[in-house]
C-alpha cells in the first residue's frame, strides 16, 4: 500500500503528512498529528463527535478521507482558544456544566462555533437544528443548549465591543 | 487501495474504466465512507470528483438549472436563485442528514447510493431532472427516474460518471414540494415520502404535473396516474382522493418494524395530497 503525501493547513499552521489512502481525516489527526480533541463515537457519521472544519464547512472527519485534504484549511477544537484565553463556548460549557463525560464535548464546541460563526443570534430551536447531528449521552441536551445561548449573548458582546473600539480608532 | 483526485470528469472516467478492481466515486463520502469502513466494500480505487471544476458550481443556464455533482447540500441550501425554483428539491435535499452531512452530501451521490428512502429523489423525479454522464465511450444524458435500477444498482456502467443534474426551465406559475415522514424531527430514514411538481394554466387550473413516491417501493417511483388524477383540476376534493388512490395502487412497500404495508401505504397517499397542496400554494393557486 502507498502512502499519500498531503500538504494542508491544520488549526492555522502548514501541516504535511503521509498516510494510507483509506485512512479518515479522524485518524489522521488523531495518530498522526496528535490532535486527539476530536474523538470516534460511532465511526459512522451519527454521533457528531469527530466534527472539525474542513475550508469553515462543518463535516465529521470520520467520513472524510485524510488524503483529500491537500490545500484545505482543517480546524480542529485544537484551535478554538486564543492561546490562553478560552473561547465563549467553552467558557459557557465550563459555567452551565454543560459537560459530563466530556466524549461529545469537542464536536458539540466545534458544531456550535460553525452556528454562531454563520449565525450569531440564533433561537433555542435553530440551536437543536444546528446540534442535532451532535449525540451525548450524559447531560441531556438541555445545559449544553442554554450554553450555546449563553455564548452566543458573550460573542455578541464582544463583537459589539469590538466595533466600538476599531469605531473609536478610526476617528 | 489507490486514492486518485482528477480535475477533469474524463480523466475520472477512465480510471475507474481501467481499474482492475472495485473502483468507486468519491463525493461527499457519506454513504461511501460508511459501507467501505462496514466492510461492505474494499475497492481497490477511490476516485475522488470534488476538484473537477465542472462538478463544483450551481449555474443558471437556457435549459434551467444546472448542479454539479460535488455541489454539497450546504451550497445548494445557500442558492437564493435555486430555493426560489425549486423550493421543493432544496428542502428535500436539506432534510438530509446533520448540518455535518450537510456539509459533504451530494444530490449525486444520493441518487447514486440507490436507496428508495433517498430524500433528495422523489423531488427530483416529481421536478423532472435529468443527469449529464461521462463515459469511456463520451457522453449522455438520462432521466432521474432511469438512473437507479433497485435498492443499490444503477443502470451507469463501468467507467461511467454523472457530472451535474439539470432542473429544467421553470414555467410562470409553478410550484413544487416534497414531505417524508420520520418517527423523529432531524436524523433519520423516511418511513415514506412524496415529491409533487406542478404548473397551473387560466384560473389556477393544474396544466401540468408529476407526482414520485420514496420508500414504497425497490426504487423511488414516478407514478403518472397520480399526475393524471390533478391535471385538469384545481385541487378540489375528488382531484385529491383520486391522487391519493393512484399513489395507493403504486406501492409495494417493505413490511419492517418501522412501517407495515398498509401503514406505509396509506401514508404514501396522505403525504402526496399534502405535497401537492404546499406546491399549488407555491404555484400562486387558491
Ligand atoms: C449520519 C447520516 C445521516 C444521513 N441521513 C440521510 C437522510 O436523512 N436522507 C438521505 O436521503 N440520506 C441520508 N444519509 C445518506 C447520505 O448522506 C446521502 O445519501 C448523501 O446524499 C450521499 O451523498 P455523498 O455525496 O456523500 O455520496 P458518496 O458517499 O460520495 O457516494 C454515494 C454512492 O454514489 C456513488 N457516486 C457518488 N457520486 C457519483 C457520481 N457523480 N457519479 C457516479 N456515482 C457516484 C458513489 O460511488 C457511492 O456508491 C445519511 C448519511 C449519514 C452518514
Ligand atoms: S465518530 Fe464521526 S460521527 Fe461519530
Ligand atoms: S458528556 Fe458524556 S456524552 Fe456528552
Amino acid at each position: 500500500m502507498s502512502g499519500v503525501h498531503v500538504s494542508t493547513t491544520v488549526n492555522g499552521d502548514a501541516t504535511e503528512y503521509v498516510c494510507h489512502p483509506g485512512e479518515t481525516l479522524l485518524d489522521v489527526l488523531r495518530n498522526r498529528l496528535g490532535l486527539t480533541g476530536a474523538k470516534e463515537g460511532c465511526g459512522t457519521g451519527d454521533c457528531g463527535a469527530c466534527s472539525v472544519t474542513v475550508d469553515g464547512s462543518l463535516v465529521c472527519s470520520c467520513l472524510v478521507l485524510g488524503a483529500e485534504m491537500e490545500g484545505r484549511e482543517v480546524n480542529t477544537v485544537e484551535g478554538l482558544a486564543d492561546g490562553g484565553t478560552l473561547h465563549p463556548l467553552q467558557d459557557k460549557f465550563i459555567e452551565h456544566a454543560a459537560l459530563q463525560c466530556g466524549i461529545c464535548t469537542p464536536g458539540f464546541l466545534v458544531a456550535a462555533k460553525a452556528l454562531l460563526d454563520r449565525n450569531p443570534d440564533p433561537t433555542e430551536q435553530e440551536i437543536r437544528y444546528a446540534l442535532a447531528g451532535n449525540l451525548c449521552r450524559c447531560t441531556g441536551y438541555d445545559k449544553i443548549v442554554h450554553a450555546v445561548d449563553a455564548a452566543a449573548k458573550e460573542v455578541r458582546k464582544q463583537q459589539k465591543a469590538a466595533k466600538k473600539a476599531s469605531g473609536k480608532k478610526r476617528r | 487501495m489507490r486514492y486518485e483526485s482528477p480535475t477533469t470528469t474524463r480523466e475520472a472516467a477512465a480510471l475507474l474504466a481501467k481499474a482492475k478492481g472495485k473502483a468507486f466515486v468519491l463525493a461527499g463520502g457519506t454513504d461511501l465512507l460508511v459501507r467501505m469502513k462496514s466492510g461492505l466494500i474494499d475497492p481497490e480505487l477511490i476516485v475522488d470528483i470534488k476538484r473537477i471544476p465542472a462538478t463544483q458550481s450551481i449555474t443558471k443556464t437556457a435549459a434551467g438549472f444546472r448542479i454539479g455533482a460535488s455541489v454539497p447540500g450546504t451550497q445548494v441550501g445557500a442558492s437564493a436563485a435555486l430555493k426560489k425554483a425549486w423550493p421543493g428539491v432544496v428542502e428535500a435535499t436539506n432534510l438530509i442528514g446533520s448540518d455535518q452531512v450537510q456539509g459533504r452530501c451530494t444530490m449525486v451521490g444520493n441518487l447514486c447510493n440507490a436507496s428508495p428512502a433517498a430524500d433528495s429523489v422523489p423531488a427530483l423525479v416529481a421536478a423532472g431532472a435529468k443527469v449529464a454522464i461521462v463515459g469511456p465511450q463520451g457522453r449522455r444524458t438520462l432521466a432521474v427516474e432511469k438512473v437507479v435500477v433497485g435498492p443499490g444498482k444503477t443502470s451507469l456502467t463501468k467507467g461511467e460518471i454523472v457530472e451535474s443534474i439539470t432542473l429544467p426551465k421553470r414555467p410562470p406559475k409553478s410550484g413544487d414540494a416534497y414531505l417524508r415522514l420520520i418517527p423523529r424531527t432531524e436524523m433519520d430514514i423516511a418511513v415514506v415520502s412524496a415529491g409533487v411538481s406542478l404548473t397551473l394554466g387560466p384560473k389556477g387550473v393544474i396544466k401540468a404535473a408529476r407526482v414520485a413516491l420514496g420508500a414504497v417501493a425497490p426504487t423511488v417511483v414516478l407514478v403518472p396516474d397520480a399526475a393524471k388524477a390533478i391535471i385538469g383540476s384545481k385541487l378540489g376534493p375528488e382531484a385529491l382522493a383520486e391522487l391519493t388512490a393512484a399513489c395507493e395502487a403504486a406501492c409495494n412497500p417493505i413490511d419492517d418494524k418501522r412501517g407495515t404495508v398498509e401503514y406505509r401505504t396509506e401514508v404514501a397517499g396522505v403525504l402526496a395530497r399534502r405535497a401537492a397542496k404546499i406546491a399549488y400554494e407555491r404555484a400562486g393557486g387558491k
